[in-house]
This record gives C-alpha cells, structure tokens and sequence, in this order.
C-alpha cells in the first residue's frame, strides 16, 4: 500500500520532470478511507477509479491515496493532490466533508467531488447513492428469513447516511414480521476487521440470525460464516466469495458511470457544481444476486420491490410512519422529501436505543 | 434493555480469543524492551505475521504450518530492524517506524492474491473431562491450541526473566548495556536474540487475528492493534503479568462494551467505545504507582568503541 504509494509519488516526481508532455492530460486523484482491497466500500470506488482509466486511457491520469483518516490528516493528502496537480479530486467519506470544503476553497481552478455529503461550493459536487432502497431490499429478506426474529445490526458512524440505512431496513423487516427485533452496535469506525468480526460474534451470541452490515470489510461475513445457520448481505460490493451463505444478497455501489462522466465534463469543461442522488433507477445502487438459499417466493417479493423502485412506483419511506416516540413523521401515503432524508437523525417507531450523538 | 440476553459463559470465552493477538505481540515487545531496545515496528511485523500465516495455511492446508510461518515472516521484518540498529546503529524510533510502513505495504503486495480466500478452519482443543466441567469449561477449556501458548508464554517469560540466568543476562543488557558488554555479555547478539523473539510474537499475532479471530486476509486487517501492544507493554511496567492482565482487560472491556450495545444497554455508546482504552490505561497506571520504571538502556544506541 504505501509501497505503491511510494512508487506512484516517485512516478509522479518523474512525471514532473517532464511536464511539457503529460501537460494536457486529465488528472483525477481519489482520496481513500480504507485500502483498496477492503472487498467493500473502498474497493468499489477504486473500481470506479480503474473504469475510468479504462474509458479514456492516455488521456486521462488517476492518483489515489488509500486509508487517509478522517480528520486534519485529510486536510493534508488532499491539499498534497491539489498541488500535484489534479484537475478532479473524489473525496470519498462522508468524513472528508470539512476538509474538502477547506481545500476546495483554497484552490478554486480544481473541481472537488464529495462523497455522501451535503456542503457544496462552485468548485465542490456532492454525489451519493440511495442505499437506503438497497436496505429496503434487505430488510424484507431479513424479515422473511429470520427464525429468532433478530436481526444484527453492525453501524459505524451515527451519520444520516448510517441512520437512514437501519430506518428503511428495519421498516421492511417489521412489515413482513410483526415481531422483528433489531440490536444495533455502533463500531465507532468504517474498517477495523477484528472488531467489526467481535460485533458480528457479539450480535449472533445474543440470538441474532441475520446480520446487517454498514461498515466496509467482509469480516462479518467471515464471523457468520463461522458461526454457521447465519445470513448476511454484502454492503458496497457485492462479497461474491462468501456466496450462497452465509451472504444471500448485497448492496453494490456502481461508481463507474458517474466517475466516467464527471471526468469527461471535466475535459469539456462543462463541469458544473451539482447535488447528485441517484438510486436502484440509474443503477447507481445495484442488488447483488440474490442466491437459492433464499426461498423462491422470497426472492421474487424481494425482486418485485426493486423492481418497483426502479420505475419510482414505492418510495420505502411512505407513510404512515412515525418517529420513534410516537409522535407522527409521514402520514398516510405521504412520502418522505429528500431534505428530511438527508439529514435523518430520528429513528422510526419500534427500533429500540439511542442514536449517539 | 435485556442484560439476561449477555451469557457471561460466552463473553468471557470470546474475552480470551479478543485479547490474545495483543497479548502475543505485547509479550514480544516485552522481551525487546527489557533488552533495552524500543521496536516501534510491532503492527508491521504483525500485519506481515498476518499474510505470510494467511497464505502458508492456504497453501499448505495446515493452520498449524501457517503459524510456523507467521513466527517466521514476523522474524524476518524483524531481523532487518535489528540489521538497522544493531549493525548499522540507526535510529530506533525511525527505524521502528519505517518497518511498520513496510510492513504494511509488503503485506498489502503479498496478500493480493489472498482476498477473499477462507483459510482452513483451526481446529479447537478437545480437552476430555475439562472442557465438561459447567461454565468453566466453556470459558477456559474450549479454545485453540494459540490461546493457551499465549498463556504459557507469560508465565515462561516472567520466569525467564525473574529467576533464570538468561533472563538476568537479558536484563542487565537492557538496564545497562556498557556495564552488561565489560562483563564480557554480547550486548548486539543478546539484542538480535531478543529482536527476533519480538518479531515472531507479533508474527503469530497478526496470524491469530487473520486466522482465527476473524478469519480472512483484508489490507491493513490488524488496524492499530500493533499499537494497542506497544502501549501495553509501557503501562504494564514491563511486566509479563500485567501485560496479561492489560491485554484481558483491553479485550474484554472490547468485547464487553460490544454486548452491552447489541443489548441496548443504557450507557451512551460514546463511553462504551472508549471504555476499553480508558480502563486498561486506568487500572495499569494505578498499579504503576509502584517503583516500576523504563529499562535504562532503552532505546539508546550501543557501540563496543564507546
């Protein structure tokens, strides 16, 4: 990892020496939470990132720098692309949204795109994806298939993005079985293998039989798998290898087509400020296979559902909802506006505990 | 809440399997320091000890052999460390440092292939008539082979170190190494000895976490807890029993805080996160409060010439 980074920067220092040539290149730079072979979040990114190396080939360069932690650090790699030159920068934590603002504003000739935040500037794109439709999906397997009627929840960060997540999840859960029960652990970290794998043990030792997943390794498929008579979903890729189980489906997030078109904007310079959300519609989100070890009339609910997504016929916030209190949120057939979402900090009723602040 | 759903039987076995790869390296690093040298490279030679353990046990089908290797890999890192300081009278701090970014970046190369492989399936010890016994059984009778190595280590170390010869060699190179070298003591060697042994330690580690604990190979999968081992070993007072002591506390306040979350206990999860670091550093500084001090020589630079 820094290996490589060490090569990439001695490339780079190369590459300077002989700027006259690689000066009408696209250079679009990534900054990374976790490393590229997380085999989830980072990992799909990255994918992105090679798609577009793929798409334009010598006419565009990529950077990236992989496990920058969220905070003053960021600040620094980020500032450190900028001045290597980059024309397009993805930031690609929520985290990263202070220090992208302050970086963006420093240099306002290199376009910023942040990640699952919400602060714009000229110079400075938000995209994100609705996972929450994907966790939609996954709630109503959830729901069907689970035997002790509890289901696992390992979050990370107490962000709307997380929140939202366990809201729409436990929502379809509860609608397909009354008496779905949801334990919530909040890892207090994105990538941490060891204690995302203690988090799975803990909620299975405590009787859960499905285990939800918003953090970014396949740990806790690897502790389901050990445990044995688990189910678990792939979050942000699609964790192919530990399929038919205990992983019966995933999230995957497909950043390629929108990279791809970012940086040919860019290149057009028709690159404009912007607030992308996009969903299971535009494929930004992508329900991985969903395998035989789900019953069929299961799977075909579950893929009804997407389907009806996909064609904007369901929102999964429609009313009547309430808030966790009581007191009502969505009434009858109203359907949750975009704002409220993005900056979900509530739970819905009959989800136990409380949100951290 | 539902504190009836937390088996105090599972929580304290998962408590012996969560603290063992921080026990094994702090254990290592024991040794170094007590030699007087300061290896600031623990989570580089673990994340290595990781891989190689990782892919050898894929490879050769045996857990057993991956272990072997992650002793060996571990060994390895550290004998370029030791090259660096011993030899080459390098900085310790940099040079520590430098190995755990190497480490990690190796391990990365290394493990490219390896993601998304399950390793084979470490088999745990049986014991007749023990692992029966009710409660007891299950917390300390049920385990891998690696956790009660683990345990074996800390009282042959104490003892190594408290009543042998060896271990009084080892103490006088660490405490003053002019004096150990003019009583005819090989300080570099004694050093490169002790160097070797660390690196191992944090081999198998690394290897407990990418084999057992979790089981898979990812980048960067021991995520600090190189670190964790290191201030262990500082807040222990060099102790071997304290480092146990330390690494159950961290490991189970870990696990601990985790159950107490899936059971929606009612302490903010804010204080439930940091309750393992704030704990363990708690009850050891107040043990501290005792004559125990830093070896004299550790860290400092040693040259038969001066």
């Amino acid at each position: 990892m820094k290996l490589t980074h060490l090569l990439t920067s001695a490339a780079l220092a190369l590459g300077l020496a002989t700027t006259a040539v690689a000066q009408d290149k696209t250079k679009v730079g990534f900054i990374y939470v976790g490393p590229i072979g997380d085999g989830g979040w980072t990992y799909e990114h990255d994918k992105g990132r090679l798609a577009i190396e793929e798409h334009f080939g010598d006419q565009v360069e990529t950077v990236y720098q992989e496990s920058v932690p969220e905070g003053a650090d960021a600040e620094r790699a980020i500032t450190q692309m900028a001045l290597q030159g980059a024309d397009l920068i993805f930031t690609t934590s929520f985290g990263f949204m202070e220090p992208t603002v302050a970086v963006a504003e420093k240099f306002p000739n290199v376009k910023f795109e942040h990640a699952t935040g919400y602060k714009t500037l000229p110079n400075l794109s938000t995209y994100s994806a609705r996972f929450y439709e994907g966790r939609a999906v996954q709630g109503h397997i959830a729901g069907k298939m689970t035997k002790s009627n509890i289901v696992g929840y390992i979050a990370s960060f107490p962000i709307p993005e997380v929140i939202r997540g366990i809201n729409a999840a436990y929502l379809h859960a509860k609608k397909v079985n009354p008496e779905i029960e949801f334990k919530i652990i909040w890892a207090y970290t994105w990538f941490d293998p060891a204690k995302e794998a203690d988090a799975a043990t803990a909620l299975i030792e405590q009787g859960a039989d499905v285990i939800l997943q918003h953090t970014d390794s396949t740990a806790p498929q690897a502790a389901a798998e050990k445990a044995g008579n688990v189910i678990t979903f792939g979050q942000a890729s699609d964790m192919a290898e530990y399929k038919p189980l205990p992983r019966v489906s995933s999230i995957i997030d497909n950043w390629s087509p929108y990279y791809i078109a970012r940086t040919q904007a860019v290149i057009d310079g028709t690159w404009e400020s912007q607030q992308v959300w996009q969903g299971i519609d535009k494929g930004m989100v992508e329900i991985g296979e969903i395998t035989d070890a789900v019953p069929a009339d299961v799977k075909d609910e579950a893929l009804a559902l997407k389907q009806a997504m996909a064609e904007g016929e369901y929102h999964p916030f429609t009313g009547p909802i309430n808030r966790q209190d009581g007191s009502a949120w969505l009434a009858e057939g109203e359907v949750a506006d975009d704002g409220t979402l993005l900056g979900m900090d509530f739970y819905v009723e009959g989800i136990s505990g409380q949100i951290p602040n | 809440m539902d504190m009836g759903s937390i088996s105090p039987e599972l929580l304290l076995a998962s408590l012996m399997v969560a603290a063992t790869p921080i026990l094994l390296a702090a254990l290592g690093e024991l040794v170094v320091e007590r030699a007087g040298v300061l290896n600031l490279g623990v989570e580089g030679m673990m994340i290595t000890g990781a891989i190689c353990g990782f892919a050898v046990a894929v490879n050769s089908g045996s857990p057993a052999i991956g272990f072997v290797a992650a002793a060996g890999g571990g060994a390895v890192l550290a004998l370029l460390f030791a090259l660096l300081t011993q030899v080459a009278l390098a900085n310790q701090v940099a040079s520590g440092l430098a190995l755990t970014l190497f480490g990690l970046g190796l391990s990365s190369l290394l493990g490219q292939g390896y993601v998304g492989i399950k390793p084979p399936p470490v088999a745990k010890l049986d014991i007749p008539l023990l692992g029966d016994i009710p409660f007891l059984g299950r917390v300390l009778f049920s385990h891998d082979l690696m956790v009660y190595l683990g345990l074996a280590l800390v009282g042959l170390i104490w003892w190594v170190l408290k009543y042998s010869r060896a271990g009084l060699i080892l103490r006088a190179v660490g405490e003053n190494h002019d004096a150990a070298h003019a009583l005819g003591y090989k300080v570099v060697r004694i050093r490169v000895m002790a160097i070797l042994f660390g690196g191992a330690c944090a081999g198998l580690g690394g290897a407990y976490i990418s084999l057992i604990r979790v089981p898979q190979w990812t980048e960067g999968m021991t995520a600090g807890a190189g670190w964790i081992a290191l201030a262990l070993v500082v807040f222990a007072s060099w102790k071997a029993g304290r480092v146990l002591l330390g690494a159950w506390l961290f490991g189970g306040v870990t696990v601990l805080q985790l159950n107490l979350q899936a059971a929606g206990f009612a302490i903010p999860v804010e204080y439930l996160s940091m309750s393992p670091y704030l704990i363990t550093i708690l009850v050891l500084v107040i043990m501290a409060g005792d004559k125990s001090r830093a070896p004299a020589s550790l860290g400092r630079i040693f040259h038969a010439s001066q």
